[in-house]
């Protein structure tokens, strides 16, 4: 049987593939650009079908704590928002991950600082991959490029989140959240049974049965030299993330001479820079990161020993530069190259930064 | 008798309940949470429901709730109990959920999540410990400290043109529609006890027959904040906080 493709949002790529990939709760406050996530959700229905509770909070806080509360019984559940949104929710996520919670969160960034603008954004990089929210942790951090990878992601976020018991963020922008392109939706999987969760996650409080001890979902320890023996333990989960989960994409990489580094939307419009380049004889490739954090480091800094410059090309002032140079540590120049508070750049205008500030340097 | 005769099972007519466990309690000799984390752990045992019950606990002085009761139990960000409570509840229907907060939990910092737990008629138990302070951070002003009241951060009393008027939040939480059971209780004596066992146990049956959300709030003493003996703490509440916080249901809806 064919594949059926659907035309669609990615923000309702979000509510479909999570509907179908077993989720059991979403829990969400309206914000532009992402609102379709929760109205999809709404309109489908999902508590008839496959049992799936939606819930409006009454604010960005309340709903992570409902993702804390859900998350701590060993359910699987999200929340999305956007940039001022998940600056509300950033208490709660550490909490989740000081106390190794699994959950999906999706930012659909747009541009800040403050309330800033509805219009599309990478700006919250720093927030996403260097902490956010107090303390020593880590988010897996997926960035979808496309409708299709905003509905594969979610399953595959829900995957990371459990096999690490850790919070996995969807970095998504408002272009990708409200484009619209064909999709192919995952296919249906079960929720689990109690008994599956009790299996899947022993530690979850799903209610003390005789035969263990009660199970105390909680992020606070008193005990300095307790706390330094988690935070390791944090530490070493990180460890093993780095090694095993870094996700990039190469797009003529091969013979390049140049190399351009981004992201999730910018990627797409760097996918014609490229283009562009090589119709001018330009030997450029494009890296474009999947995951953001771990970052593949190890993958750019094996070009660094190939190429002869990069640009890293992303929707703010220069954050993910910042990670590319420690990769690069100075064997070749890295630039960056942005466009701020909502403007989206051309591929004209990224190809003429490209000559000017690495190409003719 | 003789005392082996005194101590057998058949003779037994006090115990405790069997969900406390031996750990030592942090809480300050005069602390009226002891007496509550009983009442609720007798409640859960005389209802049954010891592996279906969902506790929540608080940042305040009973964020170590969870070490004395032996059910499951998630400890919440401050103020965050009623939306973790909401999740836990509306995920995991069977289970029987409360949340145990504290002045400052419930009605300052986390006003929203409670409110709004409360009207949307969670099916959730909210234990609500007035003691009209902050024990845990050394005793300064809650949203419920009395008029006049001094402490850390209102060393010359509370003065409600600085600092505003204590907050009857209870009151608050039985206009809501959501709500089915308010009630105000105290545990200073052995009647009292008694009373506020029956009250719980009735907020815990409606959380469990889905009538909606019902809170349970305590008067209570804190001796080391109010720097008063266990004794001067009881005689104190009686005075002064029982005529602004009046015992007694204040919403039941049969």
């Amino acid at each position: 049987m064919a594949e059926e493709v659907s035309l669609m949002k990615g923000n309702e790529a979000v509510a479909y593939a999570a509907i179908r990939c077993g989720a059991d709760g979403y829990f969400g406050y309206p914000i532009t650009p992402q609102s379709e996530i929760m109205e999809t959700l709404m309109v489908e229905k999902p508590w008839e079908t496959t049992g799936m509770v939606v819930l409006q909070a009454e604010s960005e806080v309340a709903a992570i704590n409902m993702v804390y509360g859900g998350a701590a019984s060993g359910k699987r559940v999200m929340t999305s928002s956007s940039s001022p949104g998940i600056s509300l929710k950033q208490e709660g996520i550490s909490y989740l991950a000081g106390a190794d919670l699994p959950c999906l969160i999706v930012n659909v960034m747009r541009g800040g600082p403050g309330l800033g603008t509805i219009q599309p954004s990478q700006a919250d990089y720093f927030q996403t991959v260097k902490g956010g929210g107090h303390g020593d942790y880590r988010l897996i951090t997926l960035a979808p490029s496309s409708v299709q990878e905003m509905a594969d992601f979610v399953s595959l976020g829900f995957d990371l989140a459990f096999k690490y018991s850790n919070p996995c963020m969807i970095l998504s922008d408002g272009i990708i959240g409200q484009m619209m392109e064909k999709v192919v939706l995952p296919p249906y999987k079960k929720r689990k049974t109690e008994a599956e969760i009790r299996e899947e996650s022993p530690w979850a409080t799903q209610g003390k049965l005789k035969s263990r001890k009660p199970n105390i979902v909680t992020s606070l320890e008193l005990d300095p030299a307790i706390m330094e023996e988690n935070n390791i333990r944090f530490q070493a989960k990180y460890k093993k993330i780095e090694e095993a989960e870094v996700r990039y994409e190469e797009f003529h990489c091969e013979d390049a001479e140049y190399l351009l580094i981004a992201f999730g939307s910018s990627a797409r419009i760097c996918q014609k820079v490229v283009e562009l380049a090589r119709q001018e004889g330009i030997k450029l490739g494009l890296l474009r990161p999947i995951t953001l954090w771990p970052f593949p480091k190890d993958a750019i800094a094996t070009y660094a020993n190939k190429v002869k410059g990069m640009l890293s090309v992303e929707l703010n002032a220069g954050q993910m530069v910042e990670d590319v140079r420690l990769a690069v540590n100075g064997k070749i120049p890295v630039e960056h190259f942005g466009r701020l508070g909502g403007i989206v750049f051309t591929p004209d205008e990224i190809l003429v930064a490209l000559k000017e500030k690495i190409i003719n340097k | 008798m003789e005392l082996i005769d005194i101590i057998k099972p058949e003779n037994l007519v006090y115990d405790k309940p069997a969900l406390m466990n031996d750990n030592p309690m942090h809480y300050c000799p005069g602390c009226s949470h002891g007496v509550i984390h009983k009442l609720i752990a007798e409640v859960i045992e005389d209802m049954g429901m010891e592996e279906k019950t969902l506790g929540v606990s608080p940042v305040g002085c009973a964020v170590f709730a969870y070490n004395y009761l032996n059910i499951d139990w998630v400890e919440a960000a401050h103020g965050r109990a009623p939306a973790v409570a909401t999740a836990l509840k509306r995920l995991n229907k069977d289970k029987m959920v409360f949340t145990y907060q504290g002045d400052g939990d419930l009605a300052a910092i986390g006003t929203a999540e409670t409110i709004h737990a409360a009207n949307r008629g969670e099916n959730i138990v909210i234990v609500f410990v007035n003691n009209a302070i902050y024990g845990m951070t050394g005793g300064q002003m809650a949203p419920t400290t009395l008029e006049n009241m001094p402490t850390a951060t209102c060393p010359y009393g509370r003065d409600t043109e600085l600092h505003g008027h204590p907050l009857k939040i209870s009151n608050i939480l039985a206009l809501l529609e959501g709500t089915c059971y308010v009630t105000r209780q105290s545990v200073q004596t052995a009647a009292a006890v008694r009373k506020a066992k029956k009250s719980l146990r009735k907020a815990f049956e409606n959380s469990m027959a889905g009538k909606g959300t019902s809170v349970v709030e305590f008067v209570s003493t804190c001796s080391s904040g109010w720097k008063m003996t266990p004794a001067q703490s009881n005689t104190w509440m009686e005075q002064n906080m029982f005529p602004f916080y009046p015992l007694g249901d204040i919403k039941n809806v049969e």
